[in-house]
Protein backbone atom coordinates (compact mmCIF):
# COMPACT_ATOMS: atom_id res chain seq x y z
CA UNK A 1 0.00 0.00 0.00
CA UNK A 2 1.58 3.07 -1.13
CA UNK A 3 1.68 6.74 0.58
CA UNK A 4 -0.98 8.52 -1.09
CA UNK A 5 -3.71 5.77 -0.59
CA UNK A 6 -2.67 5.20 3.13
CA UNK A 7 -3.24 9.62 3.25
CA UNK A 8 -6.60 8.62 1.91
CA UNK A 9 -7.65 6.38 4.50
CA UNK A 10 -7.05 8.76 6.54
CA UNK A 11 -8.88 11.43 5.34
CA UNK A 12 -11.66 9.18 5.10
CA UNK A 13 -11.65 8.51 8.75
CA UNK A 14 -11.78 12.45 9.48
CA UNK A 15 -14.13 13.07 7.65
CA UNK A 16 -16.06 10.11 9.37
CA UNK A 17 -15.30 11.21 12.30
CA UNK A 18 -16.12 14.95 11.53
CA UNK A 19 -19.54 13.41 10.53
CA UNK A 20 -20.35 11.88 13.24
CA UNK A 21 -19.31 14.71 15.99
CA UNK A 22 -21.29 16.91 14.22
CA UNK A 23 -24.24 14.40 14.87
CA UNK A 24 -23.93 13.41 18.26
CA UNK A 25 -23.10 16.65 19.65
CA UNK A 26 -25.26 19.04 21.09
CA UNK A 27 -22.57 21.91 22.02
CA UNK A 28 -22.26 23.96 19.30
CA UNK A 29 -18.31 24.67 19.66
CA UNK A 30 -18.39 21.43 19.34
CA UNK A 31 -20.11 20.81 15.99
CA UNK A 32 -17.94 23.87 14.57
CA UNK A 33 -15.44 22.15 15.38
CA UNK A 34 -16.70 18.87 14.29
CA UNK A 35 -17.22 20.57 11.27
CA UNK A 36 -13.41 21.68 10.90
CA UNK A 37 -12.14 18.08 11.59
CA UNK A 38 -14.64 17.40 8.68
CA UNK A 39 -12.53 19.80 6.42
CA UNK A 40 -9.29 18.89 7.07
CA UNK A 41 -10.72 15.52 6.03
CA UNK A 42 -11.22 16.61 2.50
CA UNK A 43 -8.27 18.75 2.05
CA UNK A 44 -6.30 15.86 3.20
CA UNK A 45 -8.03 14.10 0.53
CA UNK A 46 -6.99 16.59 -1.86
CA UNK A 47 -3.16 16.74 -0.50
CA UNK A 48 -3.43 13.18 -1.29
CA UNK A 49 -4.27 13.36 -4.79
CA UNK A 50 -1.34 15.72 -5.49
CA UNK A 51 1.08 13.32 -4.11
CA UNK A 52 -0.10 10.69 -6.08
CA UNK A 53 1.62 11.57 -9.41
CA UNK A 54 4.78 10.99 -8.56
CA UNK A 55 8.13 13.22 -7.59
CA UNK A 56 6.31 16.34 -8.40
CA UNK A 57 3.14 17.14 -6.60
CA UNK A 58 0.48 18.19 -8.93
CA UNK A 59 0.03 21.98 -8.22
CA UNK A 60 -3.92 21.63 -8.83
CA UNK A 61 -5.63 19.88 -5.73
CA UNK A 62 -3.17 22.12 -3.80
CA UNK A 63 -4.48 25.32 -4.89
CA UNK A 64 -7.85 24.07 -4.57
CA UNK A 65 -7.11 23.38 -0.71
CA UNK A 66 -5.71 27.07 0.43
CA UNK A 67 -9.29 28.32 -1.87
CA UNK A 68 -10.93 26.04 0.43
CA UNK A 69 -8.87 26.89 3.62
CA UNK A 70 -10.19 30.37 3.29
CA UNK A 71 -13.78 29.59 3.09
CA UNK A 72 -13.32 27.51 5.99
CA UNK A 73 -11.59 29.93 7.99
CA UNK A 74 -14.23 32.66 7.16
CA UNK A 75 -17.09 30.06 8.01
CA UNK A 76 -15.96 29.39 11.01
CA UNK A 77 -15.33 32.88 11.82
CA UNK A 78 -19.00 33.56 10.86
CA UNK A 79 -19.97 30.50 12.93
CA UNK A 80 -18.37 31.95 16.14
CA UNK A 81 -19.57 35.02 16.36
CA UNK A 82 -23.30 33.38 15.49
CA UNK A 83 -22.67 30.94 18.98
CA UNK A 84 -21.32 34.29 20.90
CA UNK A 85 -24.87 35.76 19.82
CA UNK A 86 -27.03 32.75 20.98
CA UNK A 87 -25.22 32.47 24.08
CA UNK A 88 -26.07 36.46 24.80
CA UNK A 89 -29.62 35.45 23.63
CA UNK A 90 -30.28 32.12 25.48
CA UNK A 91 -27.92 31.90 27.87
CA UNK A 92 -26.53 28.43 26.88
CA UNK A 93 -24.30 27.57 23.76
CA UNK A 94 -27.02 24.81 22.35
CA UNK A 95 -29.59 25.01 19.59
CA UNK A 96 -32.90 25.84 21.91
CA UNK A 97 -35.46 22.71 21.24
CA UNK A 98 -38.17 25.08 18.94
CA UNK A 99 -36.97 27.70 16.77
CA UNK A 100 -39.54 27.40 14.23
CA UNK B 1 -18.74 39.29 -23.68
CA UNK B 2 -18.33 41.72 -21.33
CA UNK B 3 -21.84 41.50 -19.99
CA UNK B 4 -20.85 38.37 -18.03
CA UNK B 5 -18.11 39.64 -16.52
CA UNK B 6 -19.88 42.77 -15.57
CA UNK B 7 -22.65 40.48 -13.92
CA UNK B 8 -20.32 39.19 -11.61
CA UNK B 9 -17.91 42.40 -10.97
CA UNK B 10 -20.93 45.41 -10.83
CA UNK B 11 -22.45 44.24 -7.58
CA UNK B 12 -18.97 43.07 -5.92
CA UNK B 13 -18.29 46.73 -6.36
CA UNK B 14 -21.19 48.10 -5.30
CA UNK B 15 -21.25 45.97 -2.08
CA UNK B 16 -18.05 47.25 -1.73
CA UNK B 17 -18.89 51.16 -2.02
CA UNK B 18 -22.46 50.05 0.60
CA UNK B 19 -20.15 48.70 3.22
CA UNK B 20 -17.64 51.73 3.34
CA UNK B 21 -19.81 54.10 2.48
CA UNK B 22 -22.63 53.33 4.44
CA UNK B 23 -24.44 56.61 3.74
CA UNK B 24 -24.81 56.04 -0.25
CA UNK B 25 -25.38 52.32 0.15
CA UNK B 26 -29.20 52.58 -0.91
CA UNK B 27 -28.79 54.92 -3.73
CA UNK B 28 -25.71 52.14 -4.89
CA UNK B 29 -27.88 49.43 -4.39
CA UNK B 30 -30.80 50.59 -6.34
CA UNK B 31 -28.60 51.55 -9.27
CA UNK B 32 -26.77 48.43 -9.51
CA UNK B 33 -30.00 46.86 -9.29
CA UNK B 34 -31.18 48.96 -12.50
CA UNK B 35 -27.77 47.93 -14.36
CA UNK B 36 -28.29 44.46 -13.62
CA UNK B 37 -31.80 44.12 -15.20
CA UNK B 38 -30.24 45.71 -18.35
CA UNK B 39 -27.16 43.52 -18.32
CA UNK B 40 -28.78 40.78 -18.24
CA UNK B 41 -31.57 41.47 -20.37
CA UNK B 42 -28.87 42.41 -22.81
CA UNK B 43 -26.62 38.83 -22.32
CA UNK B 44 -30.18 37.31 -23.07
CA UNK B 45 -30.84 39.03 -26.05
CA UNK B 46 -27.79 38.10 -27.65
CA UNK B 47 -28.24 34.46 -26.70
CA UNK B 48 -31.35 34.63 -28.01
CA UNK B 49 -29.74 35.58 -31.42
CA UNK B 50 -28.73 31.73 -30.95
CA UNK B 51 -24.95 31.39 -29.97
CA UNK B 52 -23.95 30.62 -26.70
CA UNK B 53 -21.44 32.55 -24.76
CA UNK B 54 -17.84 31.75 -23.22
CA UNK B 55 -15.38 33.87 -21.27
CA UNK B 56 -12.08 33.06 -19.96
CA UNK B 57 -11.29 34.93 -17.12
CA UNK B 58 -8.25 37.11 -17.39
CA UNK B 59 -7.54 35.73 -20.59
CA UNK B 60 -7.09 31.97 -19.09
CA UNK B 61 -8.04 29.00 -20.63
CA UNK B 62 -9.90 26.22 -19.02
CA UNK B 63 -8.48 23.92 -17.28
CA UNK B 64 -5.83 26.46 -16.15
CA UNK B 65 -7.76 29.66 -15.91
CA UNK B 66 -11.79 30.28 -14.31
CA UNK B 67 -14.12 30.10 -17.43
CA UNK B 68 -17.85 31.16 -17.93
CA UNK B 69 -20.44 30.11 -19.74
CA UNK B 70 -23.90 31.17 -20.65
CA UNK B 71 -26.69 29.55 -22.34
CA UNK B 72 -29.70 30.06 -22.99
CA UNK B 73 -30.71 28.47 -19.46
CA UNK B 74 -28.01 30.97 -17.71
CA UNK B 75 -29.76 33.97 -18.99
CA UNK B 76 -33.24 32.85 -17.93
CA UNK B 77 -31.63 32.04 -14.50
CA UNK B 78 -29.48 35.52 -14.47
CA UNK B 79 -33.03 37.33 -15.90
CA UNK B 80 -34.73 35.99 -12.69
CA UNK B 81 -31.82 36.83 -10.04
CA UNK B 82 -31.80 40.51 -11.58
CA UNK B 83 -36.18 41.43 -11.78
CA UNK B 84 -36.04 39.20 -7.91
CA UNK B 85 -33.37 41.27 -6.99
CA UNK B 86 -34.58 44.94 -8.07
CA UNK B 87 -38.09 44.22 -6.72
CA UNK B 88 -36.48 43.15 -3.47
CA UNK B 89 -34.49 46.08 -3.54
CA UNK B 90 -37.08 48.42 -4.03
CA UNK B 91 -39.23 46.43 -1.37
CA UNK B 92 -35.59 47.06 0.87
CA UNK B 93 -35.76 50.87 0.80
CA UNK B 94 -39.14 50.93 2.37
CA UNK B 95 -38.15 48.17 4.74
CA UNK B 96 -35.49 48.76 5.94
CA UNK B 97 -35.79 52.61 6.38
CA UNK B 98 -38.62 51.49 8.87
CA UNK B 99 -36.21 49.55 10.92
CA UNK B 100 -33.59 52.62 10.90
CA UNK B 101 -36.22 54.23 12.90
CA UNK B 102 -36.53 51.46 15.64
CA UNK B 103 -33.60 51.21 17.75
CA UNK B 104 -33.39 47.64 17.83
CA UNK B 105 -33.15 47.04 14.43
CA UNK B 106 -30.60 50.16 13.96
CA UNK B 107 -27.89 47.65 12.66
CA UNK B 108 -29.85 45.25 9.96
CA UNK B 109 -30.11 48.51 7.24
CA UNK B 110 -26.34 48.64 7.39
CA UNK B 111 -25.77 45.09 6.82
CA UNK B 112 -28.54 44.23 4.42
CA UNK B 113 -26.96 46.35 1.33
CA UNK B 114 -23.79 45.07 1.08
CA UNK B 115 -24.44 41.34 2.06
CA UNK B 116 -27.27 41.71 -0.60
CA UNK B 117 -24.87 42.90 -3.38
CA UNK B 118 -21.95 40.60 -2.28
CA UNK B 119 -24.57 37.66 -2.60
CA UNK B 120 -25.99 39.24 -5.73
CA UNK B 121 -22.42 38.96 -7.24
CA UNK B 122 -21.93 35.07 -5.86
CA UNK B 123 -25.40 33.89 -7.72
CA UNK B 124 -24.54 35.59 -10.72
CA UNK B 125 -21.37 33.76 -10.58
CA UNK B 126 -22.70 30.46 -10.04
CA UNK B 127 -24.67 30.80 -12.75
CA UNK B 128 -22.10 31.73 -15.41
CA UNK B 129 -19.24 29.21 -14.07
CA UNK B 130 -18.33 25.91 -15.88
CA UNK B 131 -16.18 24.33 -13.35
CA UNK B 132 -17.08 22.14 -10.71
CA UNK B 133 -14.73 23.51 -8.19
CA UNK B 134 -15.86 27.20 -8.46
CA UNK B 135 -18.94 25.83 -8.18
CA UNK B 136 -18.37 24.93 -4.58
CA UNK B 137 -16.79 28.26 -3.89
CA UNK B 138 -19.58 30.39 -5.34
CA UNK B 139 -22.09 27.76 -3.15
CA UNK B 140 -19.93 28.98 0.00
CA UNK B 141 -20.00 32.11 -1.07
CA UNK B 142 -23.72 32.26 -1.15
CA UNK B 143 -23.98 30.41 1.91
CA UNK B 144 -22.18 32.93 4.01
CA UNK B 145 -23.91 36.10 3.12
CA UNK B 146 -27.14 34.12 3.29
CA UNK B 147 -26.45 33.40 6.67
CA UNK B 148 -25.26 36.46 7.92
CA UNK B 149 -28.39 37.98 5.88
CA UNK B 150 -31.02 35.37 7.98
CA UNK B 151 -28.90 36.95 11.38
CA UNK B 152 -29.67 40.76 10.29
CA UNK B 153 -33.23 39.84 12.47
CA UNK B 154 -32.10 39.35 16.13
CA UNK B 155 -33.96 36.45 17.07
CA UNK B 156 -33.16 34.63 13.78
CA UNK B 157 -29.56 33.84 15.17
CA UNK B 158 -30.36 30.46 16.32
CA UNK B 159 -32.17 29.46 12.78
CA UNK B 160 -29.21 30.99 11.14
CA UNK B 161 -26.76 28.64 12.73
CA UNK B 162 -28.17 25.91 12.33
CA UNK B 163 -28.34 27.22 8.60
CA UNK B 164 -25.04 28.24 8.38
CA UNK B 165 -24.00 24.14 9.22
CA UNK B 166 -26.24 22.41 7.32
CA UNK B 167 -24.48 24.29 4.32
CA UNK B 168 -21.35 23.58 5.51
CA UNK B 169 -22.13 20.36 5.97
CA UNK B 170 -23.58 20.12 2.19
CA UNK B 171 -20.54 21.60 1.18
CA UNK B 172 -17.97 19.27 2.55
CA UNK B 173 -19.75 16.27 0.89
CA UNK B 174 -19.70 18.45 -2.49
CA UNK B 175 -15.99 18.96 -2.05
CA UNK B 176 -15.46 15.77 -1.25
CA UNK B 177 -17.05 14.62 -4.90
CA UNK B 178 -14.91 17.40 -6.68
CA UNK B 179 -11.76 15.56 -5.06
CA UNK B 180 -12.89 12.38 -6.44
CA UNK B 181 -13.72 14.25 -10.15
CA UNK B 182 -10.42 15.19 -9.98
CA UNK B 183 -8.86 12.04 -9.29
CA UNK B 184 -10.78 10.87 -12.01
CA UNK B 185 -10.29 12.90 -14.35
CA UNK B 186 -7.55 15.67 -14.01
CA UNK B 187 -9.47 18.68 -14.71
CA UNK B 188 -12.63 20.02 -12.96
CA UNK B 189 -14.11 21.68 -16.01
CA UNK B 190 -17.63 20.73 -16.87
CA UNK B 191 -17.45 20.56 -20.14
CA UNK B 192 -13.77 18.37 -20.10
CA UNK B 193 -15.41 16.23 -17.33
CA UNK B 194 -18.52 15.81 -19.47
CA UNK B 195 -16.72 14.29 -22.35
CA UNK B 196 -14.42 11.67 -20.73
CA UNK B 197 -17.12 10.40 -17.52
CA UNK B 198 -17.05 6.51 -17.58
CA UNK B 199 -19.79 4.60 -15.51
CA UNK B 200 -17.61 3.34 -13.22
CA UNK B 201 -17.81 3.07 -9.05
CA UNK B 202 -15.33 6.21 -8.34
CA UNK B 203 -17.60 7.93 -10.31
CA UNK B 204 -20.60 6.96 -9.13
CA UNK B 205 -19.24 7.70 -5.56
CA UNK B 206 -18.16 11.20 -6.71
CA UNK B 207 -22.06 11.50 -7.67
CA UNK B 208 -23.48 10.65 -5.18
CA UNK B 209 -21.28 12.56 -2.62
CA UNK B 210 -22.20 16.01 -4.94
CA UNK B 211 -25.53 15.08 -5.04
CA UNK B 212 -26.24 14.46 -1.42
CA UNK B 213 -24.11 18.02 -0.37
CA UNK B 214 -26.47 19.40 -3.25
CA UNK B 215 -29.62 18.12 -2.01
CA UNK B 216 -29.10 19.49 1.51
CA UNK B 217 -28.70 22.86 -0.19
CA UNK B 218 -31.52 22.52 -2.00
CA UNK B 219 -33.89 21.45 1.11
CA UNK B 220 -34.99 18.22 -0.44
CA UNK B 221 -37.11 16.36 1.68
CA UNK B 222 -35.94 14.68 4.37
CA UNK B 223 -33.25 17.27 4.53
CA UNK B 224 -35.35 20.22 4.77
CA UNK B 225 -35.29 20.56 8.03
CA UNK B 226 -33.14 23.78 8.37
CA UNK B 227 -35.38 25.99 6.01
CA UNK B 228 -38.58 26.73 7.43
CA UNK B 229 -37.10 28.31 10.77
CA UNK B 230 -34.20 30.28 8.26
CA UNK B 231 -37.17 31.10 6.05
CA UNK B 232 -39.41 32.22 8.02
CA UNK B 233 -37.46 34.38 10.44
CA UNK B 234 -35.47 36.27 8.43
CA UNK B 235 -36.25 39.75 7.24
CA UNK B 236 -38.75 39.96 4.41
CA UNK B 237 -36.72 41.03 1.73
CA UNK B 238 -34.06 38.10 2.84
CA UNK B 239 -36.99 35.09 3.03
CA UNK B 240 -37.95 36.41 -0.64
CA UNK B 241 -34.20 35.99 -1.72
CA UNK B 242 -33.43 33.09 -0.24
CA UNK B 243 -36.30 30.67 -1.28
CA UNK B 244 -36.68 32.74 -4.32
CA UNK B 245 -33.27 32.64 -5.52
CA UNK B 246 -30.45 30.45 -3.27
CA UNK B 247 -32.40 27.50 -2.82
CA UNK B 248 -32.50 27.40 -6.77
CA UNK B 249 -28.33 28.39 -7.03
CA UNK B 250 -28.00 24.98 -5.94
CA UNK B 251 -30.77 23.24 -7.77
CA UNK B 252 -29.34 25.20 -10.88
CA UNK B 253 -26.27 23.43 -10.00
CA UNK B 254 -27.78 19.64 -10.08
CA UNK B 255 -29.18 20.45 -13.07
CA UNK B 256 -26.04 21.05 -14.70
CA UNK B 257 -24.13 18.51 -13.26
CA UNK B 258 -26.57 15.75 -14.67
CA UNK B 259 -27.07 17.21 -17.52
CA UNK B 260 -23.49 17.66 -18.18
CA UNK B 261 -21.05 15.26 -16.53
CA UNK B 262 -23.41 13.23 -14.93
CA UNK B 263 -25.21 12.22 -17.51
CA UNK B 264 -24.08 8.99 -18.31
CA UNK B 265 -23.88 8.14 -14.88
CA UNK B 266 -27.39 8.85 -14.24
CA UNK B 267 -28.92 5.12 -13.31
CA UNK B 268 -32.62 5.11 -13.41
CA UNK B 269 -33.01 3.97 -9.79
CA UNK B 270 -31.24 6.65 -8.89
CA UNK B 271 -33.78 8.97 -10.78
CA UNK B 272 -36.91 7.50 -9.43
CA UNK B 273 -35.33 7.73 -5.60
CA UNK B 274 -34.92 11.33 -5.87
CA UNK B 275 -38.12 11.85 -7.76
CA UNK B 276 -39.88 9.54 -4.41
CA UNK B 277 -38.02 12.06 -2.09
CA UNK B 278 -39.70 14.81 -4.20
CA UNK B 279 -42.97 12.89 -4.02
CA UNK B 280 -42.56 13.04 -0.19
CA UNK B 281 -41.71 17.08 -0.12
CA UNK B 282 -44.34 18.06 -2.11
CA UNK B 283 -46.91 15.78 0.63
CA UNK B 284 -45.29 16.51 3.79
CA UNK B 285 -44.33 20.56 2.96
CA UNK B 286 -48.12 21.07 1.51
CA UNK B 287 -49.83 19.50 5.32
CA UNK B 288 -47.14 21.35 7.36
CA UNK B 289 -47.87 24.65 5.18
CA UNK B 290 -51.53 23.75 5.66
CA UNK B 291 -51.03 23.45 9.83
CA UNK B 292 -48.78 26.66 10.02
CA UNK B 293 -49.34 28.82 12.39
CA UNK B 294 -47.77 31.74 10.81
CA UNK B 295 -48.16 33.25 7.69
CA UNK B 296 -44.43 33.34 7.19
CA UNK B 297 -44.39 29.53 8.11
CA UNK B 298 -47.25 28.53 5.73
CA UNK B 299 -45.01 30.34 2.64
CA UNK B 300 -41.84 28.69 4.03
CA UNK B 301 -43.02 24.85 4.06
CA UNK B 302 -45.27 26.21 0.58
CA UNK B 303 -41.20 26.49 -0.45
CA UNK B 304 -40.33 22.79 0.54
CA UNK B 305 -43.46 21.22 -0.92
CA UNK B 306 -42.67 23.39 -4.76
CA UNK B 307 -38.95 22.16 -4.11
CA UNK B 308 -40.54 18.84 -4.16
CA UNK B 309 -41.93 19.73 -7.60
CA UNK B 310 -38.33 20.52 -9.34
CA UNK B 311 -36.92 16.92 -8.60
CA UNK B 312 -39.84 14.79 -10.32
CA UNK B 313 -37.68 16.02 -13.20
CA UNK B 314 -34.93 13.32 -12.51
CA UNK B 315 -37.34 10.49 -12.60
CA UNK B 316 -38.90 11.51 -15.93
CA UNK B 317 -35.03 13.51 -17.24
CA UNK B 318 -34.45 9.40 -18.33
CA UNK B 319 -36.39 8.95 -21.80
CA UNK B 320 -35.43 11.23 -24.94
CA UNK B 321 -39.08 13.07 -25.61
CA UNK B 322 -40.50 13.30 -21.80
CA UNK B 323 -37.20 14.33 -20.80
CA UNK B 324 -37.36 17.09 -22.63
CA UNK B 325 -40.73 18.19 -22.43
CA UNK B 326 -39.56 17.59 -18.34
CA UNK B 327 -36.89 19.67 -18.79
CA UNK B 328 -38.64 22.72 -20.24
CA UNK B 329 -41.09 22.07 -17.51
CA UNK B 330 -39.11 22.10 -14.30
CA UNK B 331 -37.08 25.47 -15.39
CA UNK B 332 -40.62 27.02 -15.66
CA UNK B 333 -41.21 25.95 -12.72
CA UNK B 334 -37.93 27.18 -11.12
CA UNK B 335 -38.65 30.11 -12.59
CA UNK B 336 -42.29 31.08 -12.10
CA UNK B 337 -41.66 29.53 -8.53
CA UNK B 338 -38.96 32.23 -8.09
CA UNK B 339 -40.95 35.20 -8.88
CA UNK B 340 -44.09 34.53 -7.28
CA UNK B 341 -42.69 33.12 -3.55
CA UNK B 342 -40.38 36.27 -3.93
CA UNK B 343 -43.85 37.93 -3.95
CA UNK B 344 -45.40 36.16 -1.57
CA UNK B 345 -42.53 36.76 0.71
CA UNK B 346 -42.79 40.21 0.36
CA UNK B 347 -46.09 40.50 0.76
CA UNK B 348 -46.12 38.66 4.29
CA UNK B 349 -43.27 40.87 5.62
CA UNK B 350 -45.96 43.42 4.90
CA UNK B 351 -48.89 42.00 6.48
CA UNK B 352 -46.41 41.26 9.33
CA UNK B 353 -44.81 45.30 9.18
CA UNK B 354 -48.37 46.43 9.08
CA UNK B 355 -49.80 44.30 11.86
CA UNK B 356 -46.85 43.67 14.25
CA UNK B 357 -47.60 39.46 13.63
CA UNK B 358 -48.48 37.12 11.38
CA UNK B 359 -50.24 34.68 13.13
CA UNK B 360 -52.84 33.08 10.06
CA UNK B 361 -55.91 33.35 12.48
CA UNK B 362 -55.63 36.63 13.35
CA UNK B 363 -55.21 38.36 9.68
CA UNK B 364 -58.67 39.67 9.61
CA UNK B 365 -58.85 42.96 8.67
CA UNK B 366 -56.14 43.07 6.14
CA UNK B 367 -58.04 43.23 3.41
CA UNK B 368 -59.27 46.25 4.42
CA UNK B 369 -56.20 48.37 5.18
CA UNK B 370 -54.03 46.67 3.07
CA UNK B 371 -55.35 45.64 -0.13
CA UNK B 372 -52.93 46.03 -2.83
CA UNK B 373 -50.43 43.44 -0.86
CA UNK B 374 -53.83 40.95 -0.53
CA UNK B 375 -53.99 41.12 -4.27
CA UNK B 376 -50.38 40.48 -4.45
CA UNK B 377 -50.66 36.95 -2.03
CA UNK B 378 -53.84 36.31 -4.70
CA UNK B 379 -51.96 36.28 -7.64
CA UNK B 380 -48.91 35.02 -6.43
CA UNK B 381 -51.07 32.08 -4.71
CA UNK B 382 -52.86 31.60 -8.26
CA UNK B 383 -49.51 31.30 -9.76
CA UNK B 384 -48.26 28.39 -6.70
CA UNK B 385 -51.34 26.56 -7.42
CA UNK B 386 -50.84 26.05 -10.96
CA UNK B 387 -53.70 28.04 -12.29
CA UNK B 388 -54.06 29.07 -15.67
CA UNK B 389 -52.41 31.24 -17.01
CA UNK B 390 -49.70 31.51 -14.92
CA UNK B 391 -46.04 30.58 -14.85
CA UNK B 392 -46.54 27.69 -12.64
CA UNK B 393 -49.53 26.39 -14.29
CA UNK B 394 -47.02 26.44 -17.50
CA UNK B 395 -44.70 24.36 -15.82
CA UNK B 396 -46.90 22.13 -14.15
CA UNK B 397 -48.67 21.54 -17.44
CA UNK B 398 -45.39 20.25 -19.25
CA UNK B 399 -44.38 18.41 -16.18
CA UNK B 400 -47.90 16.42 -16.11
CA UNK B 401 -47.17 15.93 -19.82
CA UNK B 402 -43.91 14.05 -20.08
CA UNK B 403 -45.56 12.31 -16.72
CA UNK B 404 -48.06 10.65 -19.34
CA UNK B 405 -45.29 10.38 -22.39
CA UNK B 406 -42.80 8.22 -20.45
CA UNK B 407 -45.85 6.20 -19.11
CA UNK B 408 -45.24 7.04 -15.53
CA UNK B 409 -48.76 8.49 -14.28
CA UNK B 410 -47.83 8.23 -10.42
CA UNK B 411 -45.92 11.06 -10.92
CA UNK B 412 -48.95 13.09 -12.35
CA UNK B 413 -51.30 11.77 -9.44
CA UNK B 414 -48.35 13.36 -6.80
CA UNK B 415 -48.80 16.40 -9.09
CA UNK B 416 -52.29 16.86 -8.97
CA UNK B 417 -52.85 16.00 -5.27
CA UNK B 418 -49.88 18.74 -4.55
CA UNK B 419 -52.11 21.42 -6.91
CA UNK B 420 -55.10 20.99 -4.21
CA UNK B 421 -52.86 21.02 -1.36
CA UNK B 422 -51.44 24.21 -2.09
CA UNK B 423 -54.81 25.74 -3.39
CA UNK B 424 -56.24 24.72 0.25
CA UNK B 425 -53.22 26.13 1.98
CA UNK B 426 -53.09 29.47 0.34
CA UNK B 427 -57.43 29.53 0.39
CA UNK B 428 -57.00 29.13 4.51
CA UNK B 429 -54.72 31.99 4.60
CA UNK B 430 -56.77 34.40 1.99
CA UNK B 431 -59.95 33.02 3.73
CA UNK B 432 -59.04 34.82 7.13
CA UNK B 433 -57.53 37.71 5.40
CA UNK B 434 -60.34 38.57 3.59
CA UNK B 435 -62.87 38.33 6.52
CA UNK B 436 -63.72 42.10 7.98
CA UNK B 437 -63.06 43.48 11.09
CA UNK B 438 -63.85 46.67 13.08
CA UNK B 439 -60.28 47.90 13.93
CA UNK B 440 -58.04 50.45 14.57
CA UNK B 441 -55.66 51.26 11.51
CA UNK B 442 -52.92 49.03 11.47
CA UNK B 443 -50.18 49.79 13.70
CA UNK B 444 -47.64 51.23 10.61
CA UNK B 445 -48.46 51.68 7.25
CA UNK B 446 -46.32 50.41 5.13
CA UNK B 447 -44.87 52.51 2.77
CA UNK B 448 -46.24 52.18 -1.18
CA UNK B 449 -42.80 50.54 -2.62
CA UNK B 450 -43.29 47.85 -0.40
CA UNK B 451 -46.75 47.31 -1.77
CA UNK B 452 -46.60 47.92 -5.13
CA UNK B 453 -43.12 45.72 -5.71
CA UNK B 454 -44.41 42.78 -3.90
CA UNK B 455 -47.45 42.81 -6.63
CA UNK B 456 -44.72 43.71 -9.38
CA UNK B 457 -43.50 39.96 -8.35
CA UNK B 458 -46.29 38.28 -7.93
CA UNK B 459 -47.63 39.57 -11.63
CA UNK B 460 -44.22 38.74 -13.09
CA UNK B 461 -45.05 35.23 -12.16
CA UNK B 462 -48.40 35.28 -14.27
CA UNK B 463 -46.58 37.34 -17.09
CA UNK B 464 -44.57 34.13 -17.77
CA UNK B 465 -47.10 32.13 -18.08
CA UNK B 466 -48.57 34.71 -21.08
CA UNK B 467 -45.45 35.47 -22.65
CA UNK B 468 -44.10 32.15 -22.76
CA UNK B 469 -42.87 31.92 -26.41
CA UNK B 470 -39.60 34.27 -26.44
CA UNK B 471 -38.35 32.72 -22.79
CA UNK B 472 -39.13 29.20 -24.31
CA UNK B 473 -36.84 29.77 -27.43
CA UNK B 474 -34.53 31.36 -25.44
CA UNK B 475 -33.90 28.31 -22.85
CA UNK B 476 -33.47 26.55 -26.54
CA UNK B 477 -30.20 27.66 -27.17
CA UNK B 478 -27.08 25.36 -26.14
CA UNK B 479 -29.44 22.92 -24.33
CA UNK B 480 -28.64 19.42 -24.26
CA UNK B 481 -32.09 18.39 -24.69
CA UNK B 482 -34.34 18.46 -27.88
CA UNK B 483 -36.58 21.68 -28.60
CA UNK B 484 -39.85 21.34 -27.19
CA UNK B 485 -42.11 19.11 -29.24
CA UNK B 486 -45.44 18.32 -27.74
CA UNK B 487 -46.50 15.00 -28.29
CA UNK B 488 -50.49 14.03 -28.99
CA UNK B 489 -52.84 12.53 -25.95
CA UNK B 490 -50.73 10.00 -24.03
CA UNK B 491 -51.70 6.30 -25.51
Amino acid sequence: MNQPIWYALIATALFCIGLAGLVINRHLLRRILAINVMSTGVFLMFVALAGRTGALPDPVPLAMVLTGLVVSVSATALALVLIVRIQHLHGCVEFPEDDA
Amino acid sequence: MSQMAALVLMPLFGAFIAFVLPRYARITGITVAFIQLGLALSLATTIYAGETLRLSAAGWDPPLGIGLYADGLTALFLCLTSVVGLGTSLHAIGYFKFDRNDSNHNTSAHGWWPLWLALWAALNALFLTEDAFNLYVTLELIGLAAVALVALEAHAVAAATRYLLVGLLGSMFYLLGVGLLYALHGTVDMKALSAGMQPEPAAWMAMALMTAGLLLKTALFPLHFWLPPAHANAPAPVSAILSALVVKAAFYALLRLWLGPFEPLAADLAGQLIGILGAAAIIWGSVQAFMAPRLKLVVAYSTVAQIGYLFLWFPLAGSSIAGSIAWYGVVWLALSHGLAKAGLFLAAGNILHASGHDRVTDLAGVGQHLPITLFAVGIACASIMGLPPSGGFVGKWLLLNAAFVSGQWWWAVVMLLGGIMAAAYSFRVLLHAFRNKESQLPQHRPHPVMEWSALALAVCAVLLGILSAQPLALLEVGASVGELALTEAPK
